[in-house]
């Protein structure tokens, strides 16, 4: 079974998951969301920059994840990445919390055929590219990754991870395919 | 453009594609500079411009930076 996302001949993109699957792909979208919805701000925040999404302060996260998604702009300048920050890190946050939640209101609506409209495919790509990220960071992966899991032992927590790792790639290159232009 | 170990080399030619509107060609060729030499050079412009370009490529999940030129 080729699985992946799917062209159909009627120019409709199709993804046929296994319940196990959408299960796992609805708990991924909900831990997304927990971990990029942006912090409540300080009730003594200037209402007028909370709402075009300005802190007052910003902070690089610690968490090799956190920083993974929302990486520092300026590489030789921390002043200045800060103030990046502090202007767009809430909208970037946002738009990575709209992937996750239009991916699991996609999922929560389709049973195991899952019809993807187009322009929920930016979103899905988003989505599916974030977890990897997330993953990648927590498995430590690198270019030789490959060889090192095989050396993993049986009970390794990190292999569990890897096949999900895998399996998102799977996907979202089978839907990469599909939208190059 | 930094490379990194987890974007997929398909899903980087498609962001240059969409974002930047460069041709399949282009693209590609970039997609490979970046992997090939570690990092490569995809955009450049206005400082307004640069912050728009590397906030896009955050949210897309590529790994930009942004510099004044030597």
């Amino acid at each position: 079974m080729p699985g992946g996302f799917v062209l159909e001949a009627n120019g409709r993109i199709v993804l046929r998951l296994e319940p196990v699957e959408r299960m796992l792909m609805i708990s991924l979208c909900e831990q997304v969301i927990e971990m990029v919805t942006p912090q409540d701000s300080d009730p003594d925040a200037d209402p007028l920059a909370v709402a075009v999404g300005i802190d007052a302060e910003a902070v690089t996260p610690e968490d090799p994840v956190l920083l993974r998604l929302f990486p520092d702009a300026y590489a030789d300048d921390p002043g200045a990445a800060a103030d990046f920050r502090r202007f767009t890190e809430r909208d970037l946050r946002q738009a990575k919390l709209d992937h996750a939640q239009a991916v699991r209101d996609c999922l929560e609506r389709s049973g195991e055929k899952l019809v993807l409209p187009m322009s929920l495919a930016p979103s899905w790509l988003g989505f599916m590219n974030d977890v990897r990220l997330a993953l990648g960071e927590r498995i430590g992966i690198d270019d030789d990754f490959h060889d090192e899991v095989a050396e993993l032992p049986e009970d390794d927590p990190r292999l569990a991870m890897v096949g999900v790792y895998d399996w998102l790639t799977f996907l979202q290159d089978s839907l990469v395919q599909i939208m190059l232009p | 453009m930094w490379n990194d170990p987890v974007n997929l080399m398909s899903y980087v030619t498609y962001v240059f594609m969409t974002y930047f509107q460069y041709s399949r060609e282009k693209a590609e060729k970039l997609m490979l500079d970046v992997h090939e030499q570690g990092r490569a050079v995809v955009s450049n412009g206005t400082r307004e411009a640069m912050e728009r370009d590397v906030t896009a490529m955050h949210g897309f999940g590529l790994w930009a930076t942004l510099q004044k030129d030597e």
